[in-house]
């Protein structure tokens, strides 16, 4: 195991490598290119995971459209199964935050975090090039949703314009909720765990809101929560912006809510990545 | 020649309470082979995770090639390469598009990247599978492939983590030629082992450590001689026999022989003369082993010589409790 020499060690001169050490924000940017590209070529070497991560929202929307439709009363333009898309969207993309957390407990439990964090890296590399893999991820997954959406009879009623800011809007909240089950990943001790400790944040955040049903039918102690909760919020707005409707109100307090997620979670999350025993 | 890699009163304890280690020091010389040798569970591998900028102590001070590995962390990791003792891959990727990811992440341009991983990947004679997900490689291919992704930035010093614990005697000796090849070049390597005879044969100096702290420091052939070269053990059949083989052969050999089971050993300090004595005194006896071996000395002898208990999982979990 000889054959081509791998050089001299001391060929790259001090010097050069202790420039390499300096962080620049081209740098940066190459090490979330870097690793975006790594997990998303994971997640096409297991197209399996991303066929099965698409099924489950699709079984939603029949679920919903077929089974339970008819006995949710709404009074959506266009009947239920436009009001239930929107919710649906918010949903799975909700629900596709799980992949971050799971991914990162994996790398943890893997040990290759633990090389990354040897490497001249940027100290937010790894967090920034995942959640920006499962922004990609959740552009395809949308896409299907919208297909299958379409073929059940959903219909966007504004024009494209609401449709591309309504999914922009859902992938900013999308993005935002990625960093914030990156904290769960990074603290949980394998992926299993990180799984379910993800649950209990989920259901409540997904179905106590206004995704498939109307909350003026939930009992007043939960309708506050119901109401203003992220969740709701994100989906009244790409409604609005779907539908039509008033508009400007949920998609500031949307907007309002990502930011404020990003900001308190997003520096957790990277201090966690740092300092984890 | 100066320190490469130096730890000073190294401590850490971890949340729960474990202290993985209690004040350890040594200085790895450049260009040198040192090896960490202690049983699982002494710290090793938390020393390493410190000198590698990946863990803080809770005191003490750790220095590589000059650098604070706290305080200056970026410009450590720029002079390192880490195999941990955990093969640390992506096993979706494919070997190739592994190391050029390590290339890129230690800030190679993309072209010099490939063109690094196709050499390390010759070397390490993985070419034929540089294309395949690693979850298709063997347990000797992860292990070369992760040495190789320490080696993709021709990083000065090396931190290697049990490099062949789990390999198949084969691998192991193949791993074994791969680090001398290294150090041949000039890398200086920090090595952890479980193993006597890895640290033996690879490395120049080595600290035995045991629950967080060193016990003994020396070269290897210093370390052996304080053991006896070679140790011959006697199956006495059950643990009576065992004490009274003992008591017969302290006439002869004082302190040196002790008990494990039903076996006593016999370090052969002298040579072969040593086998044929202990067997004439045991005759005379009338205590005859039912089986005899001579091997060399292992990690469980160091132990029992320098600590008078054994390397075992039990001695440490108690230990702990304590
Ligand atoms: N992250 C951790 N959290 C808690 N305890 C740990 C952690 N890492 C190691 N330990 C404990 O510290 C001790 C030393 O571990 P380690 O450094 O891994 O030893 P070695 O590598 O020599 O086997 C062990 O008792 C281990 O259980
Ligand atoms: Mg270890």
């Amino acid at each position: 195991m000889s054959g081509a020499s791998a050089g001299a060690p001391m060929i790259v001169a001090r010097a050069v490598r202790e420039g390499r050490a300096t962080m620049t924000p081209w740098r940066a940017l190459v090490d979330i290119a870097v690793i975006a590209e790594r997990t998303l070529i994971g997640y096409t070497r297991i197209p399996e995971a991303l066929f099965f991560s698409s099924v489950q929202p699709v079984m939603f929307v029949v679920l919903f459209r077929y089974v339970f439709g008819g006995a949710i009363a709404t009074k959506a333009p266009g009947g239920y199964v436009n009001f239930l898309m929107p919710g649906i969207f918010v949903q799975t993309v909700a629900f596709g935050a799980v992949a971050t957390s799971i991914g990162l407990a994996e790398d943890l439990q893997k040990g290759i975090i633990e090389r990354f964090r040897s490497l001249p890296m940027a100290r937010s590399g790894v967090l920034a090039g995942r959640t920006i893999a499962d922004l990609c991820r959740n552009i395809v997954v949308v896409a299907i949703i919208t297909g299958v959406g379409y073929a059940v009879g959903f219909r966007v009623l504004t024009n494209v314009g609401g449709y591309f800011a309504g999914i922009l809007l859902l992938l900013l909240f999308a993005y935002a909720l990625s960093w914030g089950f990156a904290v769960i990943g990074l603290s949980a001790p394998n992926s299993e765990t990180a799984q379910v400790m993800s649950f209990p944040l989920l259901f409540p955040l997904t179905f106590a809101s206004n995704a498939f049903v109307p909350v003026q039918f939930m009992p007043g102690w939960l309708r506050g929560f119901a109401t203003y909760q992220p969740v709701s919020q994100t989906v009244a707005a790409v409604r609005a912006l779907m539908l039509g409707g008033v508009t400007a109100d949920h998609v500031v307090q949307t907007v309002i809510w990502c930011f404020s997620i990003l900001v308190v979670l997003a520096p957790l999350a990277v201090w966690r990545y740092r300092t984890r025993a | 020649m100066g320190s490469a890699v130096e730890a000073r009163d190294l401590r850490k304890t971890f949340k729960g309470g474990v202290t993985a280690l209690d004040g350890v020091s040594f200085a790895v010389e450049t260009g040198s082979v040192f090896g960490l040798l202690g049983p699982n569970g002494a710290g090793k591998t938390t020393a390493v995770r410190i000198l590698t900028t990946i863990l803080r102590p809770d005191s003490g001070s750790g220095r590589v090639l000059g650098h604070d590995v706290v305080k200056e962390a970026a410009a450590v990791r720029a002079s390192i390469g880490l195999a941990g003792q955990y093969a640390a891959v992506d096993e979706n990727l494919t070997g190739r598009e592994n190391l050029r990811m390590i290339g890129q992440l230690s800030h190679l341009k993309r072209r010099a990247a490939s063109l690094r991983a196709d050499e390390l990947l010759e070397r390490f004679e993985l070419s034929d599978a540089a294309n395949r997900p690693l979850k298709t490689y063997s347990g000797g291919m992860r292990r070369r492939i992760d040495l190789a992704a320490a080696l993709v930035d021709q990083p000065p010093v090396l931190f290697l983590d049990e490099p062949t614990t789990g390999l198949d005697p084969y691998s192991r000796i193949a791993l074994w030629g791969v680090i001398e090849a290294l150090v041949g070049e000039g890398t200086t390597v920090l090595l952890t082992t479980q193993y006597l005879e890895e640290a033996d044969r690879l490395a120049d100096r080595l600290v035995v450590v045991d629950h967080g702290r060193v016990i003994a420091e020396g070269t290897s052939s210093e370390l052996k001689s304080r053991l006896g070269a070679t140790v011959l053990d006697l199956e006495m059949g059950d643990a009576e026999r065992a004490a009274r083989a003992r008591a017969v052969l302290e006439r002869r050999f004082g302190d040196a022989p002790v008990v494990r089971g039903s076996v006593v050993a016999v370090p052969l300090d002298e040579g072969p003369r040593l086998v044929m004595d202990a067997l004439s005194v045991l005759d005379s006896a009338e205590l005859v082993p039912l089986t005899l071996a001579v091997r060399e000395p292992s990690l469980d002898d160091v132990f029992l010589a320098l600590t008078g208990h054994g390397a075992s999982e039990e001695n440490e979990g108690a230990e702990v409790v304590a």
